[in-house]
């Protein structure tokens, strides 16, 4: 199970058994997130997307993944942090949510991180932000503060679509 | 791996279609005079083999009325029934109803009984008439030999007893090729037997007839086995032996005396019958299979699926090579570009061999129409009879799929609408029994499928003052026969002047046009007063590659359907005049036209202010509809495979689907019939409005 | 052992394969009469089942042309057949068969009818 599709109340239960899990970081919009790596199919670099007309701003359009059709979320724009336009230098991580299969533009991949999942906390609710909406889990490493993304919540709902 | 007996159980039900399939095309040709003995056997073979089946699934509601049918067949099949009109229409009713069983049989529902009881009792009667004869059905309810299955209960040991059996084989026993060796071995393997031959005549080795039998058993079995047990091992042979079971007394009594001896009761002392003629019988010349049968192999969906993917693939690398080649300064006489264009040329017939693995005859198709036709006639009480034409001609399986609905709806349409009541036929010189013939042909790669009916046409008259009643037309336009029969498809258009039970349905002509324009069809219609009606459907090959214009709106390159294209236009200022304060529309010869901007319909800048020079596609949908689409350049005009946007993303107005070009990059691909209504709905109708004083 | 079965419903005959591939019995299919004698042409099977009602070739015509063959004469042939009890025997013996089972069959009683005819 990975761990994008545990609910956060899972990842409390499952703290008593310290499992090891991994983690690919990443920066957005200066920020530092990251995924559960068996949702991770993968790393790619930036390439022209094709725009979808009516799509959310945070749709950056589609792209030829061997064949198939992708569609592209630029993280930042979704989180509402940022709206920079892509460089050549993004790179998209392409990952499997809810049975789809997205990818995600981000600013730089960091590293995978290995650790127990009892170091995993609940995001706080914080006023007056939806920012905790969009995250599953954040953990603290050497300062760093760490965002773990619940990757159901970052796919567009089908009625931004149309 | 799954259970065979639940694929077996599939494949029943595939097999279930196919021979239904084989039923309707019986039951046609015997309906047409034409149906040998053959026929009526291959009708009745269906029956049997569909009741065999279920049987084994234990399917007993499917069983039950497949039962009913196949005695009812029966009967004819033995000549005991002279076949006329009403019972080619019992027939009929009875593959409907055996195709409903067979449906809810699949999905595991009942099919509530009383709905076919009537049908039941006549299929009945039809084999009651004929009760004296031998092939009548038993009281059984569940069939002949459906009997359950007497399973063997073993409570504890049975004590054991003492069995004498004598045992003494005619001919026929060697003929049919029993073993007696093999029977006394199953007698041994019930318990201990002891056994012991004789001779049952004292005839010298000479005169000994090498097919007669001379032998004779006597067996002593210690068995804890019931008496029946016994009797089973003699199943086979029964009739062409002689065989007796005796229980000897079981305590200490061992006389073999008080047994039953070979005597003239248990040996034939009739001389054996003369060996049965052996030599070869002349076995008919395998009749010419009606159909010949051609050999095929049964493919999982997913892997054709998925090849049809994999030379979708080719296609795009060999166009990506192709640009390579071009780019890199290749000359066009080079061995690279000529071995190129013979790749090219071979890519392109795989991908058509490819597509033709999913293509299937519209047959099944044709004959589910069939009924449609039998049902809806019988519905609005007139006489119709449906006539086939190229039920061979091949579509891709999915398109047949998602046309069952619009064509059912349109031979609806021409039974409640089109065909007259037998008096006013009758009245205007016509045969009483109205025609609808569906027919299916290739044309110029697409399939054309047209539904027509001999009827009475439609009147312009009431489809103007209906449109006009619902403020669809204002009364002042004027419109030509073809534009006021296209007025049929617009929504929330519906000519049921009296509700009858077939229009009651509340689906237009608007939504077949939708489905079949969702295929990547056309419709249109033709009428001639008096003669009838014929609605025309135009479809591509496959709903995998599409025949496409390439182009550019600002800085997308996108695909727009051939078909849709009537034309392509150079703008002038002086045709455009502004239509309110955003919407402009375009003159073309005698009539104005919407202007689109397909970047501004799209979001991908604001609306130009001046469109001179710019390229314009003059679209036309098949319900007359037309708009002109300012694109920015016309790049290519080639064949795209089409990726599906639905899956990895969702839905996008106005767009169908997407494709990848030869540089790797995704094109969307345009849904102009979708586009061109959710324009007009900002802007004004799209209907061509005729200039003044045009005529 | 080695089998020939012969009927033309698919259903039939997959479920006569399941059933005897189970049984450890090797199985070879032919869709009518006609196909039956060409499989036969080239297998020398312990024993054969057959349908009655088949297009091209019945089960009758097919059991008497099998008889008719000096070196299969006697090989046993099953009937396999949804006719009526009180007709099954006498339509079983008039083709020549063996022996006879009753659609739906039971697998078992299918597998020890050919134990019992075949050895």
């Amino acid at each position: 199970m990975s761990l994008a599709q545990r609910t956060k109340t899972d990842d409390l239960q499952s703290a008593n058994t310290a499992e090891q899990i991994e983690l690919l970081t990443f920066h957005a919009g200066q920020q530092e997130y990251a995924v559960d790596i068996m949702s991770v199919r993968e790393i790619r670099g930036w390439t022209k997307t094709t725009s979808l007309p009516h799509a959310p701003s945070f749709v950056h359009g589609v792209i030829n993944l061997r064949g198939t059709v992708l569609p592209v979320i630029d993280l930042a724009r979704r989180l509402e942090i940022s709206d920079e336009p892509p460089q050549d230098r993004d790179a998209i991580i392409v990952v499997d949510a809810i049975g789809r299969t997205v990818g995600l533009r981000v600013d730089s991949v960091s590293d995978i991180l290995t650790l127990p999942s009892d170091e995993l906390r609940l995001p706080p609710e914080i006023a007056g932000t939806d920012a905790q909406d969009f995250l599953s889990a954040i953990t603290l490493i050497d300062e760093r503060m760490v965002r773990v993304l619940d990757l159901s919540s970052v796919m567009p709902e089908d009625e931004q679509i149309s | 791996m799954s259970d065979p007996m639940q694929e077996i159980r599939a494949s029943f039900f595939i097999e279930c279609d196919e021979l239904l399939e084989a039923l309707l095309d019986g039951l046609e040709a015997m309906s047409n005079g034409g149906g040998d003995g053959e026929t009526v056997n291959v009708v009745f073979r269906a029956v049997h083999s569909i009741k065999g089946g279920a049987g084994a699934f234990g399917l007993d509601q499917l069983v039950e009325f497949a039962h009913a049918f196949e005695s009812a067949m029966d009967a004819v099949r033995a000549g005991q029934i002279v076949v006329d009109d009403h019972h080619i229409a019992l027939f009929f009713q009875g593959g409907d109803t055996l195709a409903d069983l067979v449906r809810h049989s699949r999905e595991g529902t009942e099919l509530d009984p009383s709905s076919y009881a009537e049908l039941r009792a006549k299929l009945d009667a039809m084999s009651a008439e004929v009760a004296d004869a031998p092939s009548a059905p038993s009281a059984d309810p569940a069939g002949d030999g459906f009997a359950p299955i007497a399973l063997d209960f073993d409570f504890g040991p049975d004590p054991e007893r003492r069995v004498l059996i004598t045992f003494a084989p005619d001919t026929e026993l060697y003929q049919s090729g029993n073993e007696p060796r093999l029977i006394l071995r199953a007698l041994n393997a019930l318990g201990t037997a002891e056994i012991t031959w004789s001779l049952t005549e004292n005839t010298s080795l000479e005169q000994m007839d090498p097919e007669a039998p001379y032998l004779a058993w006597e067996i002593t079995l210690q068995t804890a086995s019931q008496i029946s047990k016994i009797e089973e091992v003699f199943e086979f042979v029964d009739g062409i032996c002689h065989y007796q079971i005796t229980e000897i007394d079981g305590t200490d009594h061992e006389d073999p005396a008080s047994s039953v001896t070979l005597g003239p009761e248990s040996v034939d002392d009739t001389p054996p019958p003369v060996v049965k003629q052996t030599a070869p019988t002349a076995i008919q010349a395998p009749a010419p299979a009606p159909n010949a049968q051609k050999s095929t192999v049964r493919v999982d969906l997913d892997r054709i699926d998925r090849l049809v993917n994999l030379v979708g693939e080719l296609v795009i690398n060999q166009s990506m090579l192709s640009q390579s080649v071009v780019e890199a300064g290749v000359a066009s006489h080079t061995a690279v570009a000529s071995g190129l264009e013979e790749f090219l040329q071979l890519t392109r017939d795989i991908q058509d061999s490819v597509m033709m693995i999913r293509a299937q005859p519209v047959k099944s198709l044709f004959q589910r129409m069939g009924r449609i036709v039998r049902e809806a006639s019988a519905d609005v009480g007139k006489s119709v009879r449906l006539d086939v034409i190229g039920e061979h001609t091949e579509i891709d399986k999915t398109v047949i799929e998602r046309l069952a609905d619009p064509l059912t709806h349109m031979i609806r349409n021409s039974i409640d609408h089109g065909i007259e009541s037998s008096e006013q036929r009758r009245a205007s010189g016509k045969d009483e029994t109205g025609v609808v013939t569906l027919s299916a042909s290739h044309r110029s790669g697409r399939v054309l499928i047209e539904v027509s009916d001999d009827g009475g046409g439609i009147n312009r008259e009431k489809v103007r003052e209906i449109a006009e009643k619902k403020g669809l037309v204002s009364p002042d336009q004027v419109l030509s026969d073809a534009e006021t029969d296209g007025l049929l498809f617009l929504p929330g258009f519906s000519t049921a002047d009296q509700v009858s039970n077939l229009s009651g349905r509340g689906v237009g002509m608007d939504v077949v046009k939708s489905s079949i324009a969702s295929l990547g069809g056309r419709i249109s219609i033709a009428s001639t007063p008096g003669h009838g009606t014929k609605l025309s459907i135009s479809l591509p090959l496959t709903l995998a590659v599409l025949d496409g214009m390439v182009i550019r709106s600002e800085t997308e390159t996108l695909v727009v359907p051939l078909g849709a294209i009537s034309e392509t236009l150079t703008l002038r200022r002086e045709d455009i005049r502004p239509y309110g304060p955003d919407a402009q529309l375009l003159r073309v010869r005698d009539t104005l036209v919407p202007l689109m901007d397909l970047a501004a319909q799209l979001g991908y800048r604001p609306p130009l202010k001046d469109f001179e020079g710019s390229i314009g596609l003059l679209i036309g949908l098949e319900d007359g509809t037309q708009a002109a689409l300012v694109v920015d350049a016309i790049e290519d005009q080639r064949q795209v495979v089409i990726k599906g946007l639905e899956q990895s993303y969702g839905s996008v107005p106005g767009i169908a689907a997407a494709t990848i070009l030869g540089d790797g990059q995704i094109a969307l691909i345009l849904d102009p019939g979708d586009l061109i209504h959710r324009a007009a709905k900002q802007t004004p109708p799209a209907t061509p409005t005729p200039l003044e004083g045009a005529a | 052992m080695n089998v020939l079965a012969v009927d033309d419903s698919r259903t039939m005959r997959d479920m006569i394969r399941v059933t005897l591939d189970q049984a450890g019995i090797q199985t070879h299919l032919a869709e009518d009469g006609v196909h039956g004698l060409e499989v036969l042409e080239g297998i020398e099977p312990d024993a054969i089942i057959t349908d009655l009602n088949m297009p091209r070739l019945d089960g009758f015509g097919f059991i008497q042309a099998v008889r008719s063959q000096s070196d299969r004469g006697t090989i046993p042939i099953l009937v396999l057949t949804t006719e009526s009890a009180a007709d099954l025997k006498s339509r079983a013996r008039d083709a020549g068969a063996t022996g006879w089972i009753v659609k739906p069959f039971d697998p078992d009683k299918l597998v020890r009818a050919l134990q019992m005819v075949a050895g």
